[in-house]
């Protein structure tokens, strides 16, 4: 393995990784993040400074899918409720125990003053940088703070100019993704004068009811309120908004904290590839305990190794060209779906997700076997039946096309070469085999146990 | 010493006869269910002879809805309970569950249809209730898992049933015929108290069939009969000293263990002749009562043995020891049997000295019934014909179990119990029209 080095200097802040906790209750005391520093975190957001809160009992809900346990987490906990000063001081410790490792302090005041003042404060403890939480989308929005904040981006210009005014330590600007178009209020902070972003902060969300009380989990005496959604499930949400700002033109300098569903090394990769040089973590954390970037250090030392990476800056920011616009997809590439059939065990979940759910391009065959066949002149290349199967490798998809022609949508209708008319030969389903209606009642499915009918 | 103890006590007797498939715990059951994979058209279906849709009753339990688990499961199979203890699970369902094609452990189904079952039966929870009267009788000769599954689902149709059993406890070879740790007394006769107390079919115990008079009465006063006739006593092999004291049947040794526990006493030295599932049962409960030594043997080789693999491999693990290719030739002794003498493929003889003898060759038929019967026909085998409605050549009495198929699970039974009850039910409607 050759030598990799983690360390990362993120608009100034210098850290031993680039593995942050986020600002959430893993950092809640100076007492979790010398814990977390000691079990190989490299920084730490601390949980928002601000204005006085008070938190109720019941704060967090879950989402659980099948066997798996929180693969979404929300929560309605505010901002810290510990005094001020205890936390200051908390920080100074950390600071002195963990010199080199990066201690970022979240913030979330009103006035200008409250502001300014504030930043002092957490200067004079230590702190290496300062981040402001216009995220927080449950509580603190109905005082005007948090995603009230970060959905308004000309008041949000407003207060990372205060900031800004004030700070002599760098300034990371965390987004709310309750917002239609990100790219707007991380255009407003950058122009603001932010030294980074960070996004996403907790998505507004309900994760259940319960089925007795008619109540919203998590249920404070019979009631609940919208949380904070983050955990596993949301992490697509966040790549996508992270490409949007690394993919900007005025944005992209900038550096970006990464956060949303970050658990394992895979997922850190992505979020770097993506254009984060530094991600943050919490969900994760109040599942498994800062034990887990032990497997988050490994898979990324060995995957910098293979790929004959240094730094993270090797290869931050490689995926974002790959992202395009639909209209610029190459429209003659052609994949179909193979089925190797020793590999298959016959649980024709193949074959019922195509039949009912996309193209009707996998049949069984009459012989009574239950390795199902592809028809390939109907099948669109979709990868559903791939991602269905349970087998590793059993379906894979193969590429048809010889690779040498390119065609864009956009291509096409600078060509004038495009479908224009609801009925036009050109379109992309003409042709396209479809059973007849009636075909549906002849397939369907016996009542095995033909006993009785209800 | 013998791999066990002589039970002493019904602590004991338990001990010694652990459930081979335990009640799961919630959690086992939450992430067993995960697991499935709810394959289209779902192979385990087709290989459950009463077709429960097991995926739907999985996914149910897996959702918290295990009442509704239950209730797929007994539309299905009225021994629901019964059969995900006894039946041979691997052999049916878990052996054709998909991921044994990938080398992964197959899903529990039998544990997760108790763990529904077990639900519903501590909750005392009503899944079914009889249909409205439809004024029509129905008599069913035998409370076996064949008569109790028509009688249900006649019940549910609206008939007034009534059962005759010659014993005193319903369900037949479920409760006198298993091994004890795949189902206890009490667990099978709970399922039949669930049963009859939703459904209210009448049983009258101790009532044998056993003459042209009662069998007229039958006849005279009910619009169809079923006939849940079993098999009969353990069959003659035909060879000197099998009248012996100390030879028995391995049906009637499976009884009487079942019916007396710790109390019944097992010799040391044990011999138990057959290469069917009841010799397994047979050699391994005569281990399990705490035999010094059970040879089970068997006249041809051990892959020709009609019990399934795993069974042998109980009876191995038990402490059993097979013998193959060897043939008996009489039972010897004086006062009772001292020792079976065998001969071998290649003609010469030798003798296994033994207290015991269990002979688990197969059961004879109910002929002496069916001599009242004469217009009922019968196959080769003894075996009583029936058509896919499982009714016999005689209209009005229909029949289904072991007496139809030669003796096979009680899943069997209950299934084709299912469908001759919707035979009865077409029959006497189109009689009435």
């Amino acid at each position: 393995m050759n030598k990799t080095d983690l360390s990362i200097n993120f608009a100034g802040i210098k850290s031993p990784n680039p593995f942050w906790l986020a600002s959430a209750p893993p950092t809640n005391s100076g007492y979790q993040v010398m814990k977390a520093f000691d079990a190989g975190w490299g920084g730490a957001v601390w949980k928002t400074l601000g204005v006085p809160v008070v938190n109720v009992s019941s704060r967090y809900g879950s989402t659980n899918y099948r066997d798996t346990r929180m693969a979404g987490l929300n929560n309605i906990e505010l901002i810290t409720d510990r005094p001020l000063a205890d936390n200051l001081k908390e920080i100074e410790e950390v600071k002195k125990y963990f010199p080199d490792h990066a201690v970022i302090a979240s913030l979330m005041v009103e006035s200008k003053a409250e502001w300014q003042q504030i930043i002092k404060d957490v200067e004079n403890a230590g702190a290496d940088g300062i981040e402001l939480n216009f995220g927080c989308p449950h509580g603190m929005c109905e005082r005007g703070m948090g995603s009230a904040v970060g959905q308004e981006p000309e008041v949000l210009n407003t207060i990372v100019q205060w900031v800004m005014e004030a700070s002599n330590i760098p300034v990371i600007t965390k987004l709310t993704p309750n917002i239609s178009d990100i790219r707007e209020p991380a255009l407003a902070a950058v122009s603001g004068g932010t030294d980074a972003l960070s996004l996403i902060n907790t998505i507004k969300s309900i994760v259940g009811i319960d089925l007795d009380t008619y109540a919203p989990y998590p249920v404070v005496d019979g009631k609940g309120t919208n949380g904070g959604y983050c955990g596993p499930a949301v992490k697509p949400i966040a790549l996508h908004m992270l490409k949007e700002l690394a993919g900007h033109p005025d944005i992209q300098k900038t550096p970006i904290s990464g956060i949303g569903g970050i658990e394992t090394w895979r997922d850190v990769v992505e979020f770097i590839l993506l254009g984060a040089t530094s991600v943050q973590v919490c969900t994760a954390v109040m599942h498994y305990g800062f034990g887990i970037v032990r497997e988050m250090e490994a898979g990324l030392r060995q995957f910098m190794s293979d790929k004959g990476y240094q730094t993270i800056y090797d290869f931050a920011g490689k995926a974002v060209p790959n992202v395009l616009e639909w209209k610029n997809l190459n429209l003659h590439y052609k994949v179909v779906a193979s089925i190797n059939a020793d590999k298959c065990i016959g649980c024709d979940l193949c074959h019922i997700a195509c039949d009912d759910g996309a193209h009707q391009a996998i049949a069984l065959p009459e012989n009574g076997s239950r390795v199902p066949e592809i028809i390939e002149e109907n099948c669109v290349g979709c990868n559903l039946c791939s991602l269905v199967c349970p087998v590793e490798d059993c379906i894979t998809m193969e590429r048809r096309d010889d690779g040498s022609r390119f065609e864009s949508w956009e291509e096409r209708t600078l060509a004038g070469n495009a479908p224009s008319s609801f009925n036009d030969q050109r379109g992309g389903g003409v042709g396209h085999f479809v059973p007849p209606p009636a075909d549906a009642l002849k397939t369907r499915r016996k009542d095995r146990s033909g006993i009785r009918n209800k | 010493m013998a791999e066990f103890k002589r039970p002493e006590s019904e602590s004991d007797f338990l001990e010694n006869f652990p459930a081979k498939k335990p009640l799961m715990n919630k959690s086992e059951a939450f992430y067993e269910s995960s697991r499935c994979l709810y394959c289209y058209d779902a192979p385990c279906m087709d290989a459950c002879p009463t077709h429960i849709d097991i995926p739907l009753f999985i996914k149910q339990i897996h959702t918290g809805n295990v009442e509704g688990a239950a209730r797929t499961i007994y539309e299905a199979n009225w021994f629901g309970n019964a059969c995900g203890k006894v039946c041979p699970t691997q052999e049916l369902c878990e052996g054709a569950c998909v991921y044994n094609h990938q080398d992964i452990k197959p899903i529990d189904i039998g544990r997760l249809q108790n763990y529904a079952t077990e639900a519903v039966m501590q909750s005392n929870k009503t899944l079914f209730a009889p249909g409205p009267d439809n004024g029509h009788k129905v008599a069913i000769i035998g409370a076996g898992p064949a008569g109790i599954a028509t009688a249900c689902e006649l019940r549910v149709l609206g008939y007034d049933v009534h059962i005759f059993e010659a014993k005193d406890k319903p369900s037949g070879l479920t409760v006198y015929g298993t091994a004890p740790y795949k189902i206890t007394n009490e667990e099978a006769l709970r399922e039949m108290d669930y049963l009859q107390n939703q459904l209210g079919f009448k049983i009258h115990f101790r009532a044998p069939i056993d003459s042209p008079e009662k069998l007229k009465e039958i006849t005279d006063n009910y619009e169809a009969v079923f006939l849940g006739l079993g098999l009969g006593a353990t069959a003659w092999l035909g060879i000197p000293g099998e009248d012996l004291p100390g030879v028995v049947g391995a049906v009637e040794f499976v009884e009487e263990l079942r019916m007396t526990k710790h109390s019944m006493r097992i010799p040391d030295r044990v011999v138990v002749i057959g290469g069917g599932n009841t010799a397994m049962d047979a050699a391994s409960e005569s281990a399990r009562m705490g035999a010094e030594q059970v040879y089970l043997v068997y006249r041809r080789t051990k892959q020709d043995m009609g019990a399934y693999d795993f069974e042998y491999a109980t009876a191995l693990s038990a402490g059993v020891k097979g013998v193959f290719e060897a043939s008996p030739l009489a039972i010897l002794g004086k006062e009772k049997a001292t020792a079976v003498q065998f001969k071998k493929t290649d003609g010469s003889t030798f003798e296994i000295e033994c207290d015991l003898v269990i002979k688990a060759t197969g059961q004879a038929k109910q002929g002496k019934f069916m001599e009242m019967l004469p217009e009922i026909t019968l196959d080769a085998k003894g075996r009583i014909e029936v058509n896919e409605s499982y009714q016999t050549s005689a209209p009005n009495f229909f029949a289904g179990g072991d007496a139809v198929n030669g003796g096979a699970e009680v899943v069997n039974a209950a299934y084709e119990g299912k469908k001759a009850a919707l035979g009865i039910h077409q029959f006497i409607q189109n009689k009435t029209v």
